[in-house]
């Protein structure tokens, strides 16, 4: 027997206080959940500037989310990006997915302004609004202490810090149970709802439709997690985090150095996870539901940062101190600053002005970014509009706005691609191209070669956007696939699903994306790269070569992508492939 | 991506798996392109609607050579004729145990593809498993992603299948029991040999070591990689080589064609100061442990048919282990004065990480059992790579001068 999804909760503030209801879930095979969900409630919105109070503030979690699904307990918050300016997603850890499905929603959407800075708390899908005036003021710490008053908060807590006060499009959601900040600007987002924080509880039952073959579809899963020598293996992401890849990107050349100036970094070995682990001895912490727990903890409890701000507090800074590059992760964190875009900002900085910051200086330079003060709050503004300020737009190391991550895409053809054309700007995570370019699984393919690339992105990023829409963990995708995660939601929903069927849900999300991004009103940013990966060469490896891109193969490659997406030559949506995808068309 | 095709169209006749000519290949990115480039050839025209039903990138239609064609026609009607479902063949070799499960078979001709079902129901068994036989001994494979998935899997289908027959028919021997199709087919397949790549009668000169540095080391693994796939030492271009440096296992990476190591090489230090073995071949911990425990400071891994024949070739009647032998047999056993050890893929609990390395603290060289052979050498690798050529020369000849006997 199928399972009822869990409702919409919808809550839309005002200045009298808030008006919430609940609504059934719209379309749980059309749009599971998580990202799926969250770009089908943005849709109607997608004019809007990002923080308009009827903008929409989307948190989902999915069919998979407050059961024992392994690396499925994690949820997706989503808006219009203050920094991209498109429909920008991210996945969120802790327990917030959990607390929605045990209250009995599928997730919240958040409309409206509050009067003044206040707390919104969910409990068993009820919502209330708590005035915190001082929330401005408070770091992320210092508010979850406000908010414990003796006992921590029994649910999840999702809160802004002093970054999206200040109004920096870095700024970004943290959550638990070890902070990470999302990206895009989410934060700045909520602050413009006058909304500090979510406190999220539940305390019912998550029903599951099939427990026996929930309890094989889980199994199947974890042997295959098992079997992964980059998530279980001797050295991969179950024993050292997500910053075991740093020594793979520097084997490959790929370590964005100096501002994406050159592509390895002597010191690697200085700061890599090995060398963490010697240094913090950490301890081990992670989602709900993942037994592979990736997140870090020093003794000291700060949370060591992940591979990409731990690449780029290092060598795209060109500082070799760990300890540093733990510092300032940290502070990030604290100030709900995303302290990928933050490193990258200050990267773009240094080469503008010449001068890279001294190590001692980070804590103050982050400081007055998070609260804008003096030269601070130029660069909070985010690399591509400090650059263009500048009048240095080529030393903005970013796509649609977004800094890129801690992989250089001269070293991997399809992950330049998928960076170009990602919907929420650049992100190696949309296709995943470090899988088979990088880690060679499931199968290596020809890192320096376009030919293919295009089919196999648009069939990860599929992919991907059904697992966002689940919601599983991207890193899962190194192990699992569609196929067992079907299993897995057939079994919990009761409803029958297919690999295919979640594909397609995949792609509907995709091209909903590329709806939204064509509707704002300066027009979609382009699917292009820094001119910098077309004229420079990365740093050599010790038996090849790292040539830039060849821009007329990287061109024929793009245009592939848009036939395949059924796009237009430019890249824009056309009401046709929109009607076979069964969304809804506009001119 | 035409350039792409031709090069796996080249190595499928190179690796003597087929006759040019005999294999369709398709591969796409926003359209097919396809090996033969005529579009009406009923092999491309199969290929490419078998990737589009499958929503694959890529696909290969293969009409073996002689040997791996006769061996894949016998099972395919011992399966078709037995079978009250669908029918499949299970080689009992360690590819093909770990990564293929079984050989599903169909029961209608695939070259050329004459029957309409044939690419529904080639769909339909791809749904659920790497590759399909044909009823004539024929054979086709998606590429999910790209056109090296379905490449290795026709190649290592045909190894699958050669070293099943010969293993069949060596233990028929034993039993009496060799019936005729069986011997009309070792006709067949001993016709058919001298049309395969020949082992070269010596072994060639590689660089000499110790290597003095992690450049001619590289060079040196390269060499040795691309001349055991050219000497037919491997199924598929796989296997591995590693060399120890300065504390650093230089090691080819997962998923490397031997015969293309050049920037497919990992440098891992074994003192857990780096992660850089996340990419390293899946017997990483076998080749640490073996250049750790043992003198050795070169390893060389190859899946030499006739060896791997002789290593699944054993008498013992009434054994406990008789189905788990690749993982259980406690047998102190010798192939040609080579040690056999069983072990499976990997550094489980059963895994060859830890029976590979006591078995080449005195040899050169030892079996995996139903997997393959590792040699090793203290310098470099001249002595494993003859090892590993003579065992199996020395393999060869005595499972033909065993056949012969019938």
């Amino acid at each position: 027997m199928a399972a009822t999804p869990g409702a919409i909760l919808r809550v839309h503030l005002r200045a009298d206080g808030l008006r919430a209801g609940q609504t059934p879930h719209p379309d749980p095979d059309g749009f599971p959940g998580g990202r799926a969900l969250a770009v089908l409630e943005t849709l109607p919105f997608a004019a809007l500037p990002a923080t308009h109070p009827d903008a929409p503030f989307c948190l989902f979690g999915g069919p998979l989310s407050g059961v024992a699904a392994p690396l499925c307990g994690r949820a997706v918050a989503a808006a219009l990006s203050p920094l991209t300016d498109t429909f920008f997603d991210a996945q969120i850890g802790g327990r917030a997915a959990f607390e929605l499905a045990k209250s009995g929603l599928t997730g919240l959407v958040l409309t409206g302004r509050a009067a003044v800075p206040s707390g919104l708390h969910i409990e068993d899908g009820q919502a209330r609004l708590v005035p915190c005036p001082a929330a401005p003021e408070l770091t992320a710490t210092r508010l979850a202490t406000h908010l414990a008053q003796g006992s921590p908060h029994p649910g999840a807590l999702v809160c802004v810090g002093p970054a999206a006060w200040s109004g920096s499009p870095l700024a970004g959601l943290v959550y638990g149970p070890v902070a990470g900040v999302t990206r895009g600007g989410l934060g700045l987002v909520l602050a413009a709802k006058n909304i500090a924080y979510l406190a999220i509880r539940g305390t019912g039952r998550v029903p599951v439709a099939d427990p026996a073959g929930f309890s094989s579809a889980r199994a199947d899963i974890m042997r295959l997690v098992a079997a992964s020598p980059a998530l279980a293996g001797a050295h991969g992401i179950g024993r050292f985090g997500t910053a075991a890849l740093l020594d793979l990107t520097d084997a490959r050349s790929m370590t964005p150095t100096a501002n994406f100036q050159k592509t390895r970094f002597a010191a690697h070995k200085s700061v890599n996870a090995p060398a963490l682990s010697r240094l913090f001895a950490p301890r081990r912490v992670g989602c709900r539901a993942c037994h592979l727990r990736c997140g870090r903890v020093a003794g000291d409890g700060r949370p060591l940062p992940e591979l990409d701000a731990l690449s780029h507090f290092t060598a795209l800074l060109e500082n070799p101190c760990p300890h540093t590059a733990l510092a300032a992760n940290a502070l990030c964190l604290d100030l709900g600053l995303d302290p990928v875009s933050t490193a990258s900002a200050l990267a773009c900085r240094a080469e503008i002005t010449g001068r890279s910051p001294d190590a001692p200086a980070l804590p103050s330079l982050i400081a007055d970014m998070a609260h804008g003060r003096g030269p601070g709050r130029e660069t909070a503004c985010g690399p591509a509009a400090f650059a263009a300020r500048s009048g240095r737009p080529g030393a903005a190391m970013a796509v649609k706005g977004l800094p890129l991550p801690a992989f250089d895409p001269r070293g991997g053809y399809g992950l330049a691609l998928s960076f170009a054309v990602s919907t929420r700007g650049g992100c190696h995570l949309r296709a995943l191209a470090i899988g088979h370019e990088l880690l060679r699984k499931p199968v290596a393919t020809d890192r320096f070669d376009f030919a293919g690339k295009a089919r196999i992105i648009v069939q990860s990023e599929n992919a991907l956007a059904a697992m966002d829409s689940l919601v599983a963990c991207p890193w899962l995708a190194l192990a699992a696939s569609l196929e067992e995660l079907a299993a897995a939601v057939s079994a919990v929903t009761g409803r029958p699903a297919t690999p295919a069927g979640l594909a397609r849900a995949g792609a509907r999300t995709v091209y909903a994306e590329r709806l939204i991004n064509a509707r704002r009103a300066a027009g979609p940013a382009p699917d292009d790269l820094p001119p910098r990966f077309f004229a420079d060469p990365g740093t050599p490896g010790e038996d090849f070569a790292v040539p830039p891109l060849d821009r007329t193969a990287f061109l024929a490659a793009r245009a592939a992508y848009y036939r395949i997406r059924g796009l237009s030559p430019q890249g824009l949506p056309l009401p046709e492939t929109a009607g076979e995808l069964g969304l809804p068309w506009t001119a | 991506m035409d350039r792409l095709i031709a090069r796996y169209a080249e190595k499928l006749v190179r690796a003597g798996l087929c006759a040019p000519g005999d294999a369709a290949l398709c591969a796409r990115d926003d359209a097919f392109f396809t090996h033969p480039a005529d579009p009406a050839h009923p092999g491309v025209r199969f290929a490419t609607a078998l990737a589009e039903s499958l929503g694959s990138g890529a696909a290969i239609l293969l009409r073996p050579s002689p040997p791996y064609r006769a061996a894949a026609a016998h099972f395919a009607r011992a399966a078709l004729s037995g079978a009250d479902g669908p029918a499949a063949v299970f080689p009992r070799d360690c590819e093909t145990r770990t990564f293929f499960h079984d050989l599903p078979v169909l029961p209608v001709p695939g070259w050329p593809p004459t029957d309409p079902r044939s690419v529904s129901l080639a769909a339909a068994a791809l749904s659920r498993r790497k590759g399909v036989l044909f009823a004539d001994g024929s054979m086709a494979a998606p590429g999910p992603m790209i056109l090296e998935q379905a490449f290795v899997t026709v190649s290592s289908m045909c190894f699958a299948v050669a070293v099943a027959f010969f293993s069949d028919y060596l233990a028929g021997q034993r039993l009496g029991a060799i019936t005729p199709d069986m011997a009309r087919t070792m006709d067949t397949v001993l016709a058919g040999l001298p049309g395969l790549p020949p082992l070269p009668d010596t072994a060639p000169a590689l660089a000499a070591g110790p290597f003095a540095d992690a450049a001619s080391a590289r060079r040196a693994m390269a060499r040795a990689g691309r001349l055991t796939v050219e000497s037919g030492l491997v199924d598929s271009a796989f296997g591995n080589v590693s060399a120890l440096v300065d504390g650093i296992l230089l090691i080819s990476q997962t998923g490397a064609a031997l015969d293309e190591l050049e920037g497919r090489i990992d440098a891992c230090p074994l003192d857990d100061s780096s992660c850089a073995a996340l990419t390293a071949s899946s017997e990483f911990t076998a080749h640490a442990r073996i250049v750790s425990e043992t003198p050795a400071r070169v390893v060389l891994h190859g899946h030499p048919k006739f060896s791997v024949i002789l290593s699944m070739d054993c008498d013992a009647e009434n054994c406990p282990e008789r189905r788990q032998c690749h993982t259980s047999c406690r047998a102190c056993r010798f192939v040609c004065g080579t040690p056999v050890v069983p072990g499976e893929v990997g550094c489980g609990p059963r895994g060859l990480a830890r029976t590979l390395p006591p078995a080449l603290h005195r040899h050169t060289a030892a079996m995996v059992l139903g997997h393959g052979v590792f040699t090793v050498d203290d310098t470099d690798f001249n002595r494993a790579f003859a090892a590993m050529l003579e065992l199996e020369k020395t393999c060869r000849d005595e499972v033909l001068e065993r056949v012969k006997k019938s």
